[in-house]
């Protein structure tokens, strides 16, 4: 699974040591602007549906880390870490989700629709699949443009069983595009177990239908999917084409918060927690002699703080004001 | 009569016809492990066995086209499209198949297939998920749509769907789940087209449907209390529209708002409203008017969201415009 350019346990040659704890650190904020948002979400602060990204955090981590500035993110509803990973500002976000007019969108999008052009996140969309041709037409500005720039599109298991995968996968081969499709297979649709909407277990097996590549990664380890993902980036930038890229993940989390999480077992939990992609990099880079136990909790205090500043002012900003309901609707009123 | 939830009743139909006839299975995301989405199909499987309840992938284009193919093929599915505004996914199927094989095969076949689906906004979902799209569906001849506003109507109104012959869209809205009425025992069948007087009055009537009904009777017993008596007409079904029963009320008070949950411009008011004209103009005192949702797609921001929804306050505001007051 995890590639032979990454040691069992080392560190990548590629990554040097604040690369690497810049990763953590990475993870570590979007988990904490997580918890923090299930948090507010609790105590009425955040509305509308709330879809936490816990235990996924190395694959948008690992896999935007190979990204330029100018490189392009789209993504589907679960996505709070991809737009932190991209380079957000959390208060922005935070701001977003208690529906303020400092909000990455104005307060107009919510948790399913981040969006900000400065960082070149293109958005959050939440009709399942709809975005992957959106990949594919970003994918085609940049070749038609003449730009080596790429396009990274995340979703989820279930999104490859729809029509869309389908049709912008295809265009996408056959236009040779530079986008990388990563789907985050954390398992489950909603409470759909994947065996059970997929005939095809092996996502990244689907590629061979379209003529590109296709790997699996493991989704737990930000280093395996950093490293896939740079392959598959360059591919891009040259000229090859798309990428099929699947990272097997968890969400510790239910889907929403709305979810209960009857459908599926403790032990099968458990299990992938053992797995925490946080935990795991922080032993890792222990051993390595890359951390100490300080240093750690430095950086817990570093990520606390800033999330504790993001909420405050997510807090203290001002709700839209009434005409921004009109506003945006047209280029021109 | 028992008191029951509107969720109840929806389940509670399902549950009997499903009982009744063997040819009845349904289909949809989420509708096994889950329990639907909406908790209306929790318990099904273990009563049913997967091979009637079955869940399928995100994937409402087939979702839609296998249950036109199975009705086609002797079978009555009841399909369950998670929300409306996952129906754009499924559009061509329910525009193109499922309402027209009947009619350009000459009647040789039909897809009596019941789409269950739930609609409505206001719980700060924005702008993809907060849609009210039956309007779309009611545009096709061929397909029926049905719009229940309470556990009465639904449970009528379903039964009728799931034993007639026609394909049709079954909006449940889906902060109606929870609502509590009076539903009768036993079998109750309503026909579509039978819009329903809610509440007689004298000065205006108003006219509506789903959600939007609840907050009419609510401006409506207000008014009463002003001295102002409003007629609530409840379309229940929009295609076939029961243009008579708007027609005989407006002929009665001369005057008619139509309360909807939707945009404004070409939308279920501005079919009604054209109605009214062609058929009762001579007895009108005032334009017909619409109160209706902003001409914006849904914000998130909850202050933004709720300026952009009908409320009772803007109905009450609506029909002191239309009564010039
Ligand atoms: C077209 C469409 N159908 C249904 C839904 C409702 N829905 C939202 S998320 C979801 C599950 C998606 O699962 P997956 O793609 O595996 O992503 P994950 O949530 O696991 O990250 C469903 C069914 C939707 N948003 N869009």
């Amino acid at each position: 699974m995890a590639d032979a350019a990454v040691t069992a346990k080392g560190i990548p040659r590629d990554v040097d040591k604040p690369a690497a704890v810049d990763l953590l650190r990475q993870m570590l904020l979007i988990r904490n602007f997580e918890d923090k948002a299930a948090e507010m979400y609790a105590k009425g602060k955040i509305g509308g549906f709330l879809h936490l990204y816990n235990g996924e955090e190395a694959v948008a981590v690992g896999a935007i880390s190979v990204l330029r500035k100018e490189d392009l993110v789209v993504t589907h509803y679960r996505d709070h870490g991809h737009a932190l990973a991209k380079g957000s500002d959390p208060g922005r976000c935070m701001a977003e989700l208690f529906g303020k007019a400092t909000g990455l969108c104005k307060g107009k999008g919510g948790s399913m629709h981040f969006c900000d052009a400065s960082v070149g996140i293109l958005g959050g969309y939440a009709i399942v699949a709809g975005h992957l041709p959106l990949a594919t037409g970003l994918a085609f500005a940049f070749q038609y443009q003449g730009k080596d720039n790429v396009v990274l599109c995340f979703f989820g298991d279930g999104a490859t069983n729809g029509g869309d995968f389908h049709e912008a996968l295809n265009l996408s081969s056959l236009w040779k595009l530079p986008v990388v499709f990563i789907c985050e297979n954390n398992l489950y649709g909603m409470g759909t177990a994947l065996r059970k909407a997929s005939a095809l277990l092996d996502i990244h097996k689907k590629a061979a239908a379209y003529d590109m590549p296709g790997e699996r990664v493991d989704g737990m380890d930000v280093f395996a999917v950093r490293e896939a993902t740079a392959r598959a980036v360059a591919a891009a930038r040259a000229g090859e084409g798309p990428t099929l890229l699947e990272a097997l993940c968890y969400r510790f989390r239910g889907h929403s918060m709305a979810d209960p999480v009857l459908y599926r077992g403790k032990e099968e939990e458990h299990v992938w927690r053992a797995r925490d992609p946080i935990t795991t990099l922080r032993a890792r880079l222990e051993a390595e002699g890359v951390l100490s136990t300080e240093e750690y909790e430095a950086l817990e205090r570093e990520v606390t703080t800033r999330i504790e500043e993001a909420v405050r002012f997510a807090e203290g900003s001002p709700e839209p004001a009434p005409e921004e309901l009109y506003t945006d609707v047209y280029a021109r009123p | 009569m028992p008191v029951v939830t509107f969720r109840e009743a929806v389940a509670e139909v399902l549950r009997e016809e499903m009982r009744r006839d063997p040819r009845i299975f349904l289909l949809g995301e989420d509708i096994v492990d889950y329990g639907g989405t909406y908790g209306v199909t929790r318990g099904f499987a273990e009563e049913f066995g997967e091979k009637r309840v079955k869940d399928t992938p995100i994937a409402e284009s087939v979702i839609i086209g296998a249950a036109v193919g199975a009705a086609m093929g002797g079978l009555r599915p009841v399909a369950e499209l998670m929300n409306i505004n996952f129906a754009m996914q499924a559009m061509d199927q329910i525009v193109n198949s499922a309402a027209k094989v009947r009619y350009m095969f000459g009647g040789q076949t039909s897809a009596p297939v019941v789409i269950r689906t739930a609609g409505g906004s206001g719980v700060q979902l924005a702008a993809t998920h907060s849609q009210n799209f039956e309007v779309y569906f009611a545009h096709m001849p061929g397909l029926k749509v049905a719009i229940p506003a309470t556990p009465k109507d639904a449970k009528g109104l379903l039964t009728t769907c799931i034993r007639g012959e026609d394909p049709v869209l079954f909006v449940e809205h889906a902060a109606l789940y929870g609502t509590r009425g009076e539903v009768p025992e036993g079998e109750l069948l309503i026909p579509l087209g039978q819009a329903e007087v809610k509440r007689a009055g004298k000065d205006l009537t108003l006219i509506s449907y789903s959600r939007m009904l609840l907050l009419v009777l609510e401006a409506a017993s207000r008014l009463g209390k002003e001295g102002i008596e409003a007629e609530v007409v409840d379309l229940r079904s929009l295609r076939p529209l029961d243009v008579a029963t708007i027609v005989t009320s407006v002929r009665k008070t001369n005057r008619a708002l139509i309360v909807e949950e939707d945009w404004y411009s070409f939308g279920v008011g501005a079919e009604v409203a054209a109605r009214i004209q062609e058929e009762a103009f001579d007895d009108l005192d005032a334009p017909v008017m619409r109160v209706a949702v902003e001409e914006v797609p849904l914000p998130y921001a909850k202050n933004l969201e709720k300026l952009a929804i009908p409320n009772v306050d803007r109905i009450i505001a609506g029909v002191k415009r239309l009564l010039g007051r």
